[in-house]
């Protein structure tokens, strides 16, 4: 029996191959997954290891508050001699080198001014190390000698190769200030990774870091070597009691693992992102295998009834049609496994191609990887084949011998329409609970809201052959209308089995309700958010860093304030701080201009408050003053990343826009902000000019931030837009994902029609003799194909404004509004009706090459 | 629209449709078929056929099993090209034309009716009739639709699927399609194959009388005697060879003629 079955499954290789297929590129995508951040992961841990290795213990700032632009608090460079005079020590070295922050920024620029790297907003970060210590440093010189002295600098092989500078050369840096010239007098690598992604480094000597990045007298950390029989542990014992509070002191390792974690997080996000997108390309390629394989029972009708005739119990159909189920889902699985590791290159490529560019290293083929692969795509498979296995065992015998017999209905079919129902209203209530209840939790939510998906889109799918034969007359109209005959039979051919084109065009409904979910969301989250930023800001120009969201030097700002035709600017500092015990945005702003450019929401206060910030004013939101019960009048501490404390009072409280707060949760005075945060920087310089908004002032100002290579200067139309530019970057991204799962269901329309093709083999020899052209077989095909692609084009695309709806309405109290974006939805309707002509070309071929009389005689 | 029994003028010389040559609306000379290539495995089907169909007539085809009756059949209506001869449909020799040509030979010159009716079954009763000439994108006349649906005798059936008809009656659909763009010439091959002896006996009671009262010409490939002997004439195949060839015939005679022709 198992024979029988194997030896049936390699006599319809092709079949076998296109249904394949669907499951191929959902394995694909899981595999490359794997590969990719495993990758990534292996990078970012030699990256890590790399910087730590021979350092028996560390000496770091505190971490007070993640993810400061600032950094952690330096440590004292005396504390340095003190560590050497340790009788444990055998040696030790200070670095200014940052791996947690971007606390060093330093942009290459090249002699006309042009950035070198740090495209899309990859790191671009200085190193500042001792050449007379080297044992500590992860860095290797592949070529020249280390920086000396103010004026030298080693630049990373990387940008070496892409930029062409070389040993010799000159080029500029931007640390903190304005572009400064270097001679350029090695190339360094790190470790021995291959490449750490898109990330430049420029190398000075120690004291030259410490200058430009204003941390004089201080290091980032102090690297420490144990000598013989001291242990890592008992070294950190030892120098606990040197470190200042501010400061820690743990072993090389750990500072590896703690460097390492936030990393970590990031790639096991991007795991779990590009994970939800493999399991939707499988679940789209499981209802495309249970099609074909309902497809191919029905047609083996005769076959199974032979068995049967011959001794074959139900169990054995049954087993039989699971068996092809497995061996299919495991050859499939096999296949996608190693296609991952080509789809892991490509998702790297479209990254890149994002401005995503992370380290690499040999690429990574786990066991993990492996098991992953072959366990989801051959259990999917086999799942989707239980249902028409079971149909298969209801074949009679006698249908071996009755001519065109077809299996008995299913026990069930009658309650389709309830089990339908009931998916549905389980689907409501999973989406209705995980959107509108309250206190959840993120998990929850994002697993109720799967559950509640896919429970819609099966229960659509159930009564989508009830839905086949209105929508085809609708869809079909055109063809039917302007397709001639065979736009009418395509019509027909379409509705004639309705169960069989509504789960061919529920595969591809999935795809497009999911596009059609981000296209909406997306555009709504936009609109509100650029609606937002317009109505906070006004200002004739406004200076942001390049990617718009990171600070700039505080020196641009001042330039842009001294520039010619120049009337009123103001600049907006930033940092992160811990404010009341949290972590928190803090902006300083000028009390006098700010208005100007700023319109607060008040709720507490008007602009006059402002002139009331002085040295410890603040003005806060109302959601922060909310979660802390503070009214003005009221005081909070800010304690920031250096460690200084600054104990503020509330004066006037507003409440900005949930989408768009450009300002932090908390505002303070620009002079208290200089001299409570290190190293002050602009997050905006809004700018009002003499006289109109022409290219005259705008060339002027041009010229001045372009000697800030971080800084960038916007209309305030383009800052608008620009708030939204990483967005669309993201709702890009997400459409690439969603096409491998609409290029799975494409490849079940194919499998539909050349099955369709097949079973109609003789009708089509009656329908060429009766006077039927090749051309017009070609379009009755096609059109058949198209319909069904409308078909599932007019379910998915409503699904999918359905479910953005109730997600704006979940966000409604964030100010997000919903919009139809008209744009984006007809081109999802093209992208259906060319998926449909994509997938008729080669069933269109079979029918129209047909030998009429072989036809004609084909049992 | 075209007459049934005259051919437009461009394709038939004048005079030989006085003279009676072109009564010969399709002609076959000196066919040859063979299926494979040459040596063991090869099959003659056809050895040298010639013949002429008679304008009006209703010719049978006969012969045992593998004589090559069918070949003939799909050979005289293009479906499939001879090695060597000619073939002509209504003057034109098809054994050169292209698929688009003889398609379209076929929608202007050729009705079919099949075995097992070849309905398509989404369709119902009047849309399987006048399949044809949609597919060829003309209007049908309603006139004479509903004249030819009454002759099938369909009149109180046009709305229904061909899952809803008996076999008899959905070969009458087959006839009334295959009548519906007055043909040159029908080709019916074997039209009562799948049906019992009753319903046989209507079937080709109806298929005399289209060629008695339209005068259509038509093909009819069987191994029926009662088939046959509706026939104005019949022919007898033999190892791919036409090696009889009577006329109007009663089924005992055509009995004796085909043990004759197939005693080895």
């Amino acid at each position: 029996m198992m024979g029988v079955t194997l030896r049936g499954l390699a006599g319809r290789k092709l079949r076998g191959l296109l249904t394949a297929l669907a499951i191929v590129l959902g394995v694909a995508m899981v595999s490359g997954t794997y590969v990719l951040t495993d990758t990534f992961q292996k990078a970012f841990d030699s990256i890590f290891e790399e910087s730590y290795v021979g350092t028996d213990a560390v000496v770091s700032g505190k971490k007070l508050v993640e993810f400061s632009s600032s950094g952690r608090a330096p440590v004292p460079d005396t504390l340095l001699r003190e560590i050497r005079a340790l009788p444990e020590v055998e040696a030790a070295s200070g670095a200014i080198f940052d791996l947690q922050s971007n606390s060093n920024p330093a942009q290459l620029v090249d002699a006309d001014g042009k950035k070198i790297g740090g495209a899309g907003g990859s790191p671009t970060f200085g190193v500042g190390i001792d050449s007379r210590e080297l044992r500590f440093t992860p860095l290797a010189l592949s070529g020249g000698t280390w920086a000396r002295g103010p004026s030298e600098v080693v630049i990373d092989a990387n940008t070496a190769n892409d930029s062409g500078f070389g040993i010799g050369d000159s080029i500029g840096v931007a640390a903190l200030g304005p572009v400064e010239q270097y001679e350029i007098t090695g190339i360094a690598k790190f470790g021995s990774v291959d490449s750490i992604g898109s990330a430049t480094f420029v190398v000075f000597d120690l004291a030259t870091a410490q200058n430009v990045f204003q941390k004089e007298r201080h290091f980032d950390s102090i690297s420490v070597a144990a000598k013989d029989g001291v242990s890592p542990e008992e070294l950190v014992q030892k120098l606990q009691p040197l470190v200042p509070a501010t400061a820690e002191v743990q072993t090389g390792t750990a500072q590896a693992s703690a460097d390492a974690e936030s990393t970590n997080e990031g790639i096991a996000f991007i795991t779990y992102v590009l994970l939800g997108f493999g399991g939707i390309a499988l679940f789209v390629g499981a209802f495309v295998i249970f099609n074909t394989l309902s497809i191919t029972v029905a047609q083996r009708t005769r076959e199974f009834a032979t068995l049967r005739t011959l001794g074959g119990s139900r169990r054995q159909v049954l087993v039989s049609v699971v068996v092809e189920g497995f061996v299919l889902g495991l050859v499939a699985s096999v296949v996608g496994m190693f296609l991952g590791l080509g789809v892991g290159k490509g998702m790297n490529a479209l990254f890149v191609a994002f401005g995503i560019d992370l380290p690499q290293a040999g690429t990574v083929f786990a066991t993990r990887t492996i098991v992953v692969s072959l366990l989801v795509g051959t259990t999917v498979t086999v799942l989707a084949s239980i249902l028409p296995a079971l149909r298969a065992t209801r074949v009679p015998p006698i249908s071996a011998v009755r001519e065109g017999s077809i299996p008995p209905p299913s026990r069930f079919a009658g309650r389709v329409p309830y089990v339908a129902a009931g998916t549905l209203v389980a689907a409501g209530a999973a989406l209705g609970l995980g959107l509108f209840a309250n206190g959840l939790g993120t998990r929850n939510v994002l697993v109720l809201l799967a559950l509640g998906t896919i429970a819609l889109f099966v229960g659509v799918g159930l009564l989508a052959s009830r839905l086949v034969k209105p929508l085809a007359a609708i869809v079909g109209w055109p063809a039917g209308r302007f397709g001639g005959m065979a736009g009418e039979l395509a019509r027909e051919n379409a509705i004639r089995n309705p169960g069989r084109t509504a789960s061919t065009a529920a595969a591809l409904m999935i795809g497009l309700a999911l596009v059609t979910v981000v296209a909406v969301l997306g555009g709504a989250l936009r609109n509100s958010t650029e609606g937002a930023v317009r109505d906070q800001v006004a200002a004739d120009y406004v200076v942001t860093s390049q990617n718009g969201f990171d600070p700039f030097p505080a020196s641009a700002g001042n330039a842009v304030a001294a520039a010619q035709g120049v009337e009123r600017t103001s600049s907006v500092r930033f940092d992160q701080a811990l404010a009341a015990a949290t972590e928190a945005d803090v902006t300083g702003v000028d009390p006098e201009t700010i208005a100007t450019f700023f319109d607060f929401a008040w709720t507490d206060g008007s602009d006059a408050t402002l002139g009331e910030l002085g040295a410890d004013g603040a003005v806060v939101t109302k959601s922060f003053a909310d979660d802390r019960d503070l009214a003005p009048g009221d005081s909070f501490p800010i304690e920031t990343a250096s460690g200084k404390t600054l104990e503020v009072t509330v004066r006037g409280i507003y409440d900005p826009s949930d989408l768009a707060a450009l300002l932090g949760v908390v505002t303070i005075g620009q002079e208290a902000f200089d001299a409570a945060f290190p190293r002050p920087r602009n997050l905006f310089t809004f700018v009002n000019v003499n006289g109109d908004t022409d290219e005259e002032a705008a060339s002027g100002l041009e010229q001045t931030v372009a000697g800030f290579p971080d800084a960038k200067l916007h209309t305030e139309a383009a800052f608008v837009t620009s708030r939204t530019a990483e967005f669309r970057t993201i709702l890009n991204l997400l459409y690439v994902l969603l096409a491998f799962s609409v290029v799975v269901s494409l490849f079940g329309m194919v499998n539909t029609l050349v099955l369709s093709v097949f079973e109609r083999t003789r009708e089509l020899g009656m329908l060429r003799a009766v006077g039927m052209t090749r051309p017009q077989a070609r379009r009755m095909i096609r059109h058949e194909s198209v319909i069904t692609a409308l078909i599932g084009a007019a379910l998915g695309i409503p699904l999918g404004i359905f479910l953005a709806v109730l997600m704006t309405q979940a966000l409604s109290q964030y100010d997000v509004a919903f919009s139809l974006p008209v744009v984006p939805l007809a081109i999802f309707t093209c992208i259906a009706i060319a998926a449909g002509v994509l997938a008729a070309i080669v069933p269109a071929r079979r029918a129209s090459r047909l030998n009429v009389l072989e036809a004609l005689q084909y049992e | 629209m075209r007459s049934v029994l005259i051919q437009d003028e461009t394709t038939l010389p004048e005079e030989g449709r006085q003279a009676g040559v072109a009564e010969a609306l399709v002609t076959a000379t000196d066919v040859t078929r063979r299926y494979g290539v040459e040596g063991d495995v090869c099959v003659r089907a056809l050895r040298g056929v010639s013949l002429d169909v008679g304008a009006g007539k209703l010719t049978a085809v006969m012969g045992p099993s593998g004589s090559g009756k069918s070949t003939l059949m799909h050979i005289l209506a293009g479906l499939d090209r001879p090695n060597e001869g000619e073939v002509t449909i209504a003057g034109t020799d098809i054994t050169e034309l292209g698929d688009t040509e003889l398609t379209k030979l076929r929608r202007e010159h050729i009705g079919f009716i099949f075995q097992f009716f070849n309905l398509l079954p989404m369709l119902t009763a009047e849309e399987n009739v006048v399949l044809p000439l949609k597919l060829a994108g003309e209007k049908p006349d309603r006139e004479w639709i509903r004249e030819l649906t009454s002759k099938v005798g369909l009149s109180d059936r046009l709305k229904h699927r061909p899952s809803e008809l008996s076999g008899g009656q959905q070969q009458r659909v087959a006839i009334a399609r295959a009548l519906v763009g007055r043909p040159t010439v029908m080709f019916a091959d074997e039209p009562t194959g799948n049906l019992d002896s009753q319903t046989s006996a209507e079937i080709l009671e109806l298929l005399r009388d289209s060629v008695s009262t339209l005068g259509q010409t038509t093909v009819m490939v069987t191994h029926d005697a009662h088939a046959a002997a509706i026939a104005d004439r019949v022919l007898f195949l033999a190892d791919g060879l036409i090696v009889k060839d009577l006329g109007s015939s009663t089924s005992h005679e055509i009995l004796e003629a085909m043990e004759e022709v197939s005693r080895p």
